[in-house]
């Protein structure tokens, strides 16, 4: 249910908003954020089955008992939480873009 | 039978059944009754993803597996955490962007065709299922242990509760349900950490030093190992956690609870930081229980250690605090088991019965009707099973549920969402290859064979090594999507362009559409 504005936007208008540089410059902003993003925090958390599963190194103390694999356990809350904060002051900007998107979208569809 | 326990558990269905009461009177639209009509706050939301998730298999499970297998039971945490970044980054806000009550809706707003709906509706309803019959096997467990109740008995209680608070709460009461018991959850928790870290003197280094020498496991328990020994089934369960919870339907229904997609941003923010809080608490839970309860103790109440977290309330705090702790468990497994009935019902009243039999020309007055009906349906369905299941381990269904969404439904979501090419007939054989991969693989895996007689469902030789299929099903879940796809012609440009336009900035979505 589109409101009442664009209602009367047809599939192949959208096709001209996705070529407008509005709509282009969102789209290569949340890439260039997401795309490096989600590979690093992928290969971050992976490391630690892997290093766990195929060899000991995580397995010497560092603070007492205290063992690396339990500081690199507790490194990926860290960066869980990191990512989160980062995500959502960048993702200020993504909505902006968006706005500016959907105000144009609106105005042409009413002239 | 324990008083106060009974009389913490009466207070626990009276509080709920408050909730529900209140929330029917608002509940009289479809919208009201999948969606409490999009009207709860980034916040309210954050407190219900993260309640829905914290269920028995996190609170019982992880501080079990903790206390009897080290380190090994934090990759559960760290996997089910990190999951969220999934969601956070690729799946929330499209999602809310594109999608009104179920899964199925933003997959068809892209292909509006009734085999892809029907597909994902059906792999919604495998999923919950599978999700239910593990929560409702643990709650006839728990609360045949703490009021001795028989097992049929308590799982009929459970089953008649939920079902109250679905049919005639809806959405808005399996909410609240949810953010009370959220709360109550966290509160418990962080009373018995408190007291646990206290017992330690406050210290990290002594809490590791002394559960050292408390468990038969010594040194190693400490280090990974202990429950995982295949390296490529330590990283195949990591693999489903992670991808698993993007592809939650309970999970996924949450976003669309919410008016608009920065709303969905900020409930997942909320979300993690809860639920991350709640994790690292597993560590004190399960160090805490190994140390004051003791490994003979929590095996002989459990032996998967589900009694672990109950039993060291038990040693800290009294009969008061067990009470409490159990009472909050049983109230866990009733808000998740009421979200789970609702995704289910939801793909059924709203995906089959709605868009496929009556080809969307049911009125409101019968969609509501089919929603309940639905629900009952479900719910009565789900109790047979779990008669049945009584004697299945409930992390095994668990983790069988995260493989199906892991390999069933987040390629579809994903590709969905960023793939041009992508068509109907790759929506379907990729779908439809992830559920019968995952489960095939599990049929003939060693969580359902064992050469040892009553150590596994059947007894034999397993076909396949590894107890989780993410591995391998995941990767076929893709491939299906990949190869469906570029067999057949590719879909409609423009159309792709609408749904990029809609997903990406929610113009679809405003001014109370």
């Amino acid at each position: 249910m589109l409101p009442k504005k664009q209602q009367n936007f047809e599939h192949s208008r959208y096709s001209d908003v996705v070529n407008t540089k509005q709509f282009q410059q969102l789209m290569a902003e949340k890439k260039r954020f997401i795309l490096p993003m989600t590979v690093f925090f992928l290969l971050f958390y992976f490391s630690l089955p892997i290093l766990t599963a195929y060899t000991d190194v995580l397995n010497r103390p560092l603070i007492g008992d205290i063992t690396w694999a339990w500081i690199f356990a507790f490194a990926q809350f860290i960066m869980t939480w990191a990512l989160c904060m980062i995500y959502t002051k960048r993702a200020k900007r993504f909505d902006e873009l968006a706005e500016k998107v959907i105000a144009d979208m609106d105005k042409e569809a009413s002239s | 039978m324990n008083g106060t326990a009974f009389s913490l558990f009466l207070g626990i269905v009276a509080l709920t059944l408050v909730i529900t009461y209140f929330a029917s009177k608002k509940t009289k639209t479809t919208s009201d009754f999948y969606t409490a009509d999009g009207g709860l706050t980034g916040m309210q939301n954050g407190l219900a993803i993260a309640g829905d998730y914290m269920s028995a298999a996190s609170f019982l499970g992880i501080a079990g597996t903790i206390a009897l297998s080290g380190f090994d039971g934090f990759f559960y945490s760290i996997g089910f955490l990190v999951a969220y970044l999934v969601v956070l980054f690729l799946v929330a806000e499209p999602l809310r962007n594109l999608g009104k009550y179920t899964m199925a809706d933003m997959i068809a707003a892209r292909f509006n065709d009734k085999k892809v709906r029907g597909v994902a509706a059906l792999n919604t309803m495998a999923i919950s299922t599978f999700y239910m019959v593990a929560q409702l096997v643990g709650a006839g467990a728990l609360i045949k242990l703490l009021l001795g109740i028989e097992y049929i008995y308590s799982v009929l209680i459970v089953g008649v509760l939920m079902t109250v608070y679905v049919v005639f709460g809806g959405m808005t009461a399996t909410s609240w349900v949810q953010i009370v018991k959220a709360i109550l959850l966290m509160l418990g928790t962080f009373i018995i950490s408190v007291m646990v870290f206290a017992k330690f003197g406050f210290s990290f280094t002594e809490m590791f030093n002394q559960v050292k020498s408390a468990t038969p496991l010594g040194e190693s328990f400490l280090n990974p190992g202990n429950k995982f020994k295949d390296p490529l089934d330590t990283i195949s369960l990591n693999l489903a956690l992670v991808l698993g919870t993007a592809g939650l339907p309970h999970i996924l229904i949450r976003f669309f609870t919410v008016k608009d997609a920065p709303t969905a941003r900020k409930s997942v923010v909320y979300a993690t930081w809860l639920i991350g809080a709640f994790y690292i608490m597993t560590i004190f839970l399960g160090f805490g229980a190994a140390a004051f309860v003791g490994q003979d103790k929590i095996v002989a109440a459990n032996a998967a250690g589900n009694m672990a977290a109950p039993l060291l309330a038990e040693v800290l705090g009294g009969e008061f605090l067990f009470a409490f702790v159990s009472a909050v468990a049983f109230a866990t497994i009733l808000a998740v088991v009421a979200g789970l009935v609702l995704s289910a019902a939801s793909a059924f009243a709203h995906d089959f019965y709605t868009h496929i039999i009556r080809k969307g020309h049911a009125s409101e007055k019968e969609q509501m009707k089919a929603a309940k009906w639905a629900s009952v349906g479900v719910a009565i369905i789900s109790i047979i099973l779990a008669l049945f299941a009584q004697k299945l381990n409930v992390a095994f269904l668990v983790s069988l549920a995260f493989a199906v969404a892991a390999s069933a439904n987040l390629p579809i979501i994903l590709l969905t969402i960023f793939w041009k090419r992508f068509n109907t007939a790759g929506a379907v054989t990729g779908m439809l290859v992830g559920l019968v991969s995952s489960l095939f693989l599990v049929m003939i895996s060693p969580s359902v064979w064992s050469p040892v007689e009553g150590a596994a469902i059947l007894t034999g030789e397993a076909i396949f090594p590894l107890a989780n299929p993410g591995i391998v099903s995941i990767p076929l879940g893709f491939l299906g999507a990949i190869i469906g796809t570029m067999l057949s012609k590719p879909s409609d440009v423009d159309k792709f362009n609408g749904i990029l336009v809609k997903a990406n900035t929610g113009s679809g979505l405003r001014k109370g559409a």
